[in-house]
């Protein structure tokens, strides 16, 4: 639904994106992550028409972004990263101005508006200005603004940025309910965003493609293999030389003051590792999972991994 | 078409959301009425006196003693008037971001672009209509002849035009409205005062300034005399500030 063979985008001097190529499938969701100024909004900028690339080619619900814009334009819904609210307008008479230049046709202008204020949950504040409303609903507006055209992709620019919890957990439930429907992608910086709402990611950094595709095959290729975090009493040498002498262990390494034991995929070695704890009275304190994925982007973003 | 109509509407409803469009007109109502009033009055009693003499009697006439000083009064102010109707347009757009909702639909930065002038031009005309108002007055009590009226009004719309499509592109190349405004305003002032200096000067210089600055084109329409050089003037000049208010948005994406 979303292809991006190559893309480049240079400011002057600046190379902002460099030879990105991904893919999303129709119908998924999948997240364009990234610490700041990685690029993300600048691929989006590209994919919704607002910037030229410089080189590269994308295509968007089979058009090409280049020759076909006006094709692309209807087809795609974008919430930008700064809101294009306009604050002097009331809320329904905002969506209704964005069916208009969507070219939604006249007949079916009052049912989209309806449609897109009651899946954002806009039904309370219809004909209050978009001025006086919360920061919470001035997001739905947005979300709602780039659905009242009914587009294949949906492409939303950090659509949680700024809320408190209750408003991220709300917006992130309303992204969901759209998987299906819509193709979407949208970006963020925060991880936990990519694996609670996405059916996938691209990882990018400084521009370049880091790591992409479903949560599930990115698990498979980076993690060779699983493992805990320990946290002891104390935590040196000695500790992780006992550590690595329990049947399976691969690796034990010292990392901020915890152990991370690791072992081969398909083992699951925590109960041995806890015995060991207690009964050598290493003073077991904490013992958590390691997130793969996080994991990963953590190492993706400090530089540690090249792919 | 349709697109063009939509932005237009929006434009409309966003002068009459903020307080831009009622202070604008109040003020513009308001000077145009003491001009008028002051000139009536004036005109009042210099036809007193004259009426004595019936050689002088001959020649008094309400359209070149009050409508055509009127009509040069009002350009001025129009000079004033025209950069706050087109400060905000381009500028407000682009410093709020939602000129990203406008290039992220399927719209055409010609159609933006003309949406917008279409707009003030409608902006204009109910400037200039509310102030047509007092003619009234002049048409009932008095006997002016009607043509140098309407080509006096037909100048006055030119020239408004003209003035919003230079404040247009003045709009296009700032995020400040206070700056897009200024620029206008001196610009306009500029173009209207260029043939007092070509009027000292001499040979193609003074030719080509005088015919670059407003007002001589605009003097023959206050007469009642219509020229299609004068309307071609005008209509070339809005054109070219239109245009160049398209090529600044479409380098501005492409850079």
């Amino acid at each position: 639904m979303i292809e991006v063979q190559e893309l480049t985008k240079k400011y002057g001097e600046l190379v902002a994106v460099r030879d990105l190529t991904f893919k999303v499938e129709p119908g998924r969701i999948w997240g364009l992550l990234g610490p700041n100024a990685a690029g993300k909004t600048t691929t989006m900028r590209i994919l919704t028409g607002y910037l030229p690339a410089t080189a590269g080619r994308a295509t968007v619900a089979g058009f090409d972004v280049f020759e076909e814009p006006d094709a692309v334009k209807r087809s795609i819904g974008y919430l930008p990263e700064v809101l294009p609210l306009y604050l002097d307008m009331t809320v329904s008479g905002y969506l209704g101005f964005v069916a208009e230049i969507k070219q939604v046709p006249a007949a079916k202008r009052r049912a989209a508006v309806a449609r897109v204020m009651e899946s954002a949950g806009l039904m309370d504040v219809g004909r209050r200005l978009i001025k006086n409303i919360s920061r919470g609903y001035k997001q739905r507006v947005g979300i709602a603004q780039a659905m009242i055209h009914d587009p294949k992709v949906l492409v939303l620019d950090e659509p949680t940025i700024g809320l408190d919890p209750a408003q991220i957990k709300e917006i992130r439930e309303l992204i969901k309910s759209l998987r299906g429907e819509h193709t979407i992608l949208l970006s963020t910086h925060i991880l936990p965003e990519v694996t609670q709402v996405c059916d996938g990611v691209v990882i990018i950094n400084e521009g370049r493609l880091m790591a992409s595709g479903s949560l599930e095959d990115l698990a498979a290729s980076f993690e060779r293999n699983d493992g805990v975090m320990l946290k002891l009493r104390r935590a040196g040498g000695e500790e992780a030389a006992l550590l690595r002498a329990v049947p399976g262990v691969e690796r034990v390494t010292v990392e901020g003051g915890e152990l991370r034991v690791e072992w081969g995929r398909g083992r699951d070695l925590r109960d041995d590792v806890a015995r060991l704890a207690l009964d050598r009275g290493l003073g077991l304190r904490e013992m958590r999972s390691v997130a793969g994925i996080e994991d990963l982007y953590m190492k993706i973003v400090s530089g540690g991994l090249e792919q | 078409m349709k697109n063009i109509w939509s932005l237009i509407k929006k434009e409309i409803r966003a002068y009459f959301s903020s307080p831009i469009a009622y202070v604008v007109i109040a003020g513009f109502l308001l000077l145009v009425g003491y001009f008028f009033y002051s000139l009536v009055w004036w005109f009042n009693a210099q036809a007193m006196q004259m009426a004595q003499n019936p050689y002088y009697a001959q020649q008094i006439n309400i359209n070149e003693m009050v409508f055509s000083p009127l009509f040069h009064n009002m350009s001025i102010i129009l000079i004033l008037v025209a950069p706050l109707l087109t400060m905000r347009l381009l500028a407000e757009e682009k410093k709020n971001g939602t000129d990203e909702l406008l290039y992220t639909s399927p719209l055409s930065v010609g159609q933006i672009i003309l949406g917008k002038y279409f707009a003030a031009l409608v902006m204009l005309a109910v400037l200039l209509g509310l102030t047509a108002l007092l003619s009234i007055f002049a048409f009932a009590f008095g006997n002016p002849e009607i043509a140098p009226w309407l080509t006096g009004y037909l100048g006055l719309f030119l020239m408004g035009a003209t003035f919003i499509a230079i404040g247009l592109f003045f709009s296009s190349l700032t995020e400040n409205q206070i700056v897009a405004a200024f620029l206008t305003f001196v610009t306009l002032l500029l173009l209207l005062v260029l043939n007092w200096v070509a009027s000292s000067g001499s040979g193609t210089w003074r030719s080509v300034l005088g015919y670059l600055s407003f007002s001589p084109h605009f003097e023959d329409m206050t007469r009642g005399i219509l020229d299609t050089k004068d309307v071609v003037y005008y209509l070339s000049f809005s054109f070219f500030g239109l245009f160049l208010a398209h090529s600044v948005l479409q380098s501005r994406r492409w850079r």
